[in-house]
């Protein structure tokens, strides 16, 4: 028998295999690390000795409560570790598992698949000693290493802190916070982020051990450039509302952590050709899905951040509440009650997610002040300049159109770094509003492939019917 | 809201490398011109096709169009304003065998007056040339001033040059209705564009034949997707386009260095759009392989495909319409419009202004198909609604630009 399928064993992921598992199903939970937990409470090699408090922070029970959720599984579930899932198409899945190519029917499908950082480039980026919050995270995590000795992280989002948090206590040494938010921002969010008042709490108290502990924190720091020849030497920033350059200030550092909140994995609801719309509030388009995860394609659900930024305890009540609407829709007998509770702390999770915009809100004004030099494509190295031009010679106002005209995000990456800046850049160049410019299609392979796998890869059998 | 209303000279459907070609064209020769796209200009197979820009290997019937091309390749940034990428860089097709290479060997004998300058390499001479190539080529035949360039680039850039030109472009524009009288063609866009013309060209490409069947010429067009897929950007060490005798896989290496592959079928989503599914992907990767084994170490970064047409004979349709005064078709190019395309611009614009072309055609009238699909139906002098494939959006937007 086909079974259920979820992709990502993240904390939505483990609780959707977990709900599965307790109906009677036995899922296949595919994903790419080779333990489960995401990338927000991802875990060390198995051999490596440092305590979850020392990895996670904060975070370690709700690290440890899931790693145990996921423990606990193993012998109900058909976990799939070092499973790339690299296209979609027909009622199954195409893996890359440990180098081989395996085509992965499933009848209902739970797509989890996080989140990356959400990169707005200031000048310097490329240079080595440069990484995403969620890399320095990683790095962190997965190998108990810092990104430098004399770290700077900057940009904006909950993550700027709990990184900044984290890499403290592990005893690395963050030499500045620059939080592009204003306190003010964080002030008027006071009133959406007071119902969650323990995450407030929170927050405040990240601050307050930094600065306890010797850890500049600045807001309303405006990144102006990150120096250094062959590699970071230092980071420039303005504070205040200057825009000229005149409060410029520096500060001296070997690495430099990174991002402006996150962006959702959405390639594969794309690929299975689930409906899109603009939301505003994440300056994205976004898979639709009802509130208990049901996507536009019947027997596709979402949960967690990939289908829209609502932070990892959310993706654990959406990762059971999407499992038990697989469950419902296969006539099978849920707990209703138990249900709707999920949904209720889902939907009341939403003013404080909009109190997270207006604490750390997006720097709108990021593509108007981006130099025409600015690399905004990494791979393919396109400049802010070369779009602006691109969108002036063609009129190009469709972010697939310059994608083809300019070869922004035609790189390894295909867009999921480079996405949203180019993006910026083209809603700014051309006049539009940022939801009017398009959202790069998605094509397979979602992330490169070895031909050596796809030239070994069993021959196809007729597709089966789509899975309903 | 008032429809804005159009008069011109000729009316063309679709703005794909032949439509825009043909608005340049007819531009140059100072006749009125309106182009009307559903989309954008060029970003359907003339945009998303494999590149390449070659003559060897056409049907003989196909060369005397491909030369009038192969000039205008040549100038290309004189006409368009871009090199487009465009390179002669020889394309060399592949044999397997000794019968690949004795076909190949009659092709350059049969090709002979079309200067093309084939040239036929094997043995040692060919792993000298080519010490990448897999085991399976015993050899194959050169033609050394064809090439490829960039689809995505020359496309859209003859509908540019043709605005300049003085063309009026309407992308995003799709045609809800023609009405076709002896008085002319009135095409509806939507609520807010009306184009009159006593003329019409028909580049609809895989979408044209809804339009040559509501005039009575019904076509037995099929719909077909070439997979395509690149592959991470590599060290220079490909000058060539390859092909293969007899089909299969074909292969360039772009300036960036990313390797473009294509061959096989992918799959329609719906009726506009396609995609590279897996067993076309798998094929391709290892048809990849076995030509270039090195490849194997290579990552595939994407694949895509687009909706082509094709007739049965692999010939397009390139002509004046036998029952409707006024209309000429120029669609059907079978995955090899790219090369011939700019020279059926010019093709068709002279058609237009002379009722008759300076390169011979007669291989492609759509007169071929009248025996089969029946006694062709009178003119249409009522309006007809075009169907759905024609207009799949149903929110014509006039271009912005």
């Amino acid at each position: 028998m086909t079974p259920p399928v979820i992709v990502g064993a993240g904390p939505a992921g483990v609780r959707a295999a977990q709900a599965l598992a307790a109906h009677g199903l036995r899922p296949v939970l595919v994903d790419e690390a080779p333990r489960a937990g995401g990338q927000v409470y991802r875990r060390p090699p198995a051999h490596f000795r440092r305590s979850p408090a020392e990895l996670y922070g904060s975070e370690a029970a709700r690290a440890v409560a899931l790693h145990a959720a996921a423990d606990t599984l193993a012998d109900r579930i058909d976990h799939r570790p070092d499973s790339l899932v690299w296209n979609a198409q027909g009622g199954a899945l195409d893996l890359l598992q440990r180098g081989r190519i395996e085509r992965l029917p499933y009848n209902g499908l739970i797509v989890a698949t996080g989140a990356t950082d959400r990169v707005l480039p200031v000048p310097g980026w490329t240079l080595p000693g440069v990484t995403t919050l969620g890399g320095a995270q990683v790095a962190l995590k997965f190998q108990g290493c810092a990104i430098g000795e004399r770290v700077v992280l900057m940009g904006s989002g909950p993550l700027l802190y709990l990184v900044a948090y984290q890499y403290a206590k592990a005893g690395a040494r963050i030499v500045a916070v620059l939080d592009s938010a204003r306190l003010a921002d964080q002030v008027a969010a006071l009133p959406l982020m007071l119902t969650r008042p323990a995450i407030l709490v929170k927050g405040a108290w990240y601050v307050a051990w930094l600065r306890a502990h010797g850890v500049p924190v600045v807001r309303g720091a405006r990144p102006l450039r990150i120096l250094g020849g062959e590699r970071v030497e230092g980071v420039a920033f303005e504070q205040g509302a200057h825009g000229d350059g005149q409060g410029m200030q520096t500060i001296e550092c070997d690495a430099v952590g990174i991002g402006h909140a996150l962006r959702s994995e959405t390639q594969l609801p794309d690929l299975l050709g689930c409906r899109f719309a603009f939301d505003a509030l994440q300056r994205a388009h976004l898979p639709l899905r009802d509130a208990a995860g049901r996507s536009s394609v019947p027997g596709l659900y979402l949960a967690g951040d990939g289908a829209g930024i609502l932070g990892a305890d959310a993706a654990e009540w959406a990762g059971e509440r999407a499992a038990l609407a697989l469950l419902e829709d296969r006539g099978l007998p849920v707990d209703a009650a138990r249900a709707r509770e999920l949904e209720q702390r889902l939907a009341g999770i939403r003013p404080f997610r909009r109190g997270l915009e207006r604490a750390f809100p997006f720097p709108a004004d990021w593509a108007a002040r981006a130099d025409d030099e600015l690399v905004v494509c990494r791979c393919e190295h396109i400049s802010a300049g070369q779009l602006r031009r691109t969108v002036r010679e063609t009129g190009a106002d469709d972010i697939n159109r310059l994608k083809a005209l300019s070869r922004v995000g035609m790189g390894r990456c295909q867009g999921r770094m480079c996405g949203v800046a180019a993006t910026e850049i083209l809603a700014q160049a051309c006049g539009r509003p940022v939801g009017e410019v398009g959202r790069l299609r998605g094509q397979a392979p979602i992330k490169p492939v070895p031909l050596s796998a796809l030239s070994s890869a069993p021959p196809v059998l007729p597709e089966p019917e789509a899975a309903a | 809201m008032t429809a804005r209303r159009c008069v011109t000279d000729v009316a063309i459907v679709g703005g794909g490398i032949v439509g825009s070609s043909a608005a340049l064209a007819l531009r140059r020769m100072g006749l009125k011109v309106v182009l009307l796209e559903r989309d954008l200009c060029g970003s359907r197979s003339s945009g998303v096709n494999y590149g390449g820009v070659r003559r060897q290997g056409r049907p003989l019937s196909q060369l005397p169009l491909a030369q009038r091309a192969h000039e205008l390749w040549g100038r290309l940034p004189e006409l368009i304003g871009t090199d487009g990428e465009y390179e002669r860089s020889g394309h060399f097709k592949i044999a397997r065998s000794a019968a690949d290479m004795a076909s190949l060997e009659r092709y350059r004998a049969l090709s002979e007056g079309f200067d093309l300058d084939l040239e036929l390499i094997s043995g040692e001479r060919l792993r000298a040339r080519c010490p990448w190539l897999g085991a399976k080529a015993v050899g194959g035949s050169l033609c050394p001033a064809d090439g490829q360039a960039n689809p995505r680039l020359v496309s859209p850039a003859f509908a540019r040059a043709a605005e300049r030109a003085g063309a009026l472009v309407f992308e995003r524009t799709p045609v809800d209705e023609v009405i076709g009288d002896r008085a002319g063609f009135t095409l509806r866009c939507g609520p807010t564009l009306e184009v009159r013309a006593p003329l019409l060209l028909n580049c609809a490409g895989a979408w044209a034949g809804q339009l040559a069947a509501q005039f009575g010429e019904p076509v037995p067009m099929q719909s077909g997707h070439p997979a395509m897929a690149v592959t991470e950007p590599m060290p220079h060490f490909m000058d060539w386009s390859l092909g293969v005798e007899g089909g299969g896989i074909y292969c360039r290496q772009v300036a960036r260095g990313n390797l473009v592959l294509g061959g096989g079928s992918g799959v329609a989503l719906d009726a506009d759009r396609a995609r590279s599914d897996r067993q076309a992907i798998s094929v391709l990767a290892r048809q990849a392989v076995e030509l270039i084994p090195a490849l194997r170490d290579a990552q595939l970064i994407r694949t895509w495909s687009g909706t082509e047409g094709y007739l049965p004979d692999r010939e397009p349709v390139l002509g004046c319409s036998r029952t409707m005064p006024g209309l000429i078709h120029g669609f059907g190019f079978a995955g090899a419009g790219f090369q011939i395309g700019p020279a059926v611009g010019e093709v068709l614009a002279e058609l237009a202004r002379d009722g008759r072309s300076s390169t011979p055609i007669a291989a492609f009238g759509i007169e071929r198909f009248a025996a089969q699909a029946g006694a062709p139906q009178a003119p249409a002098a009522s309006a007809a609604p075009a169907a759905a494939a024609m207009a799949p959006d149903s929110r014509p937007m006039l271009s912005h630009r």
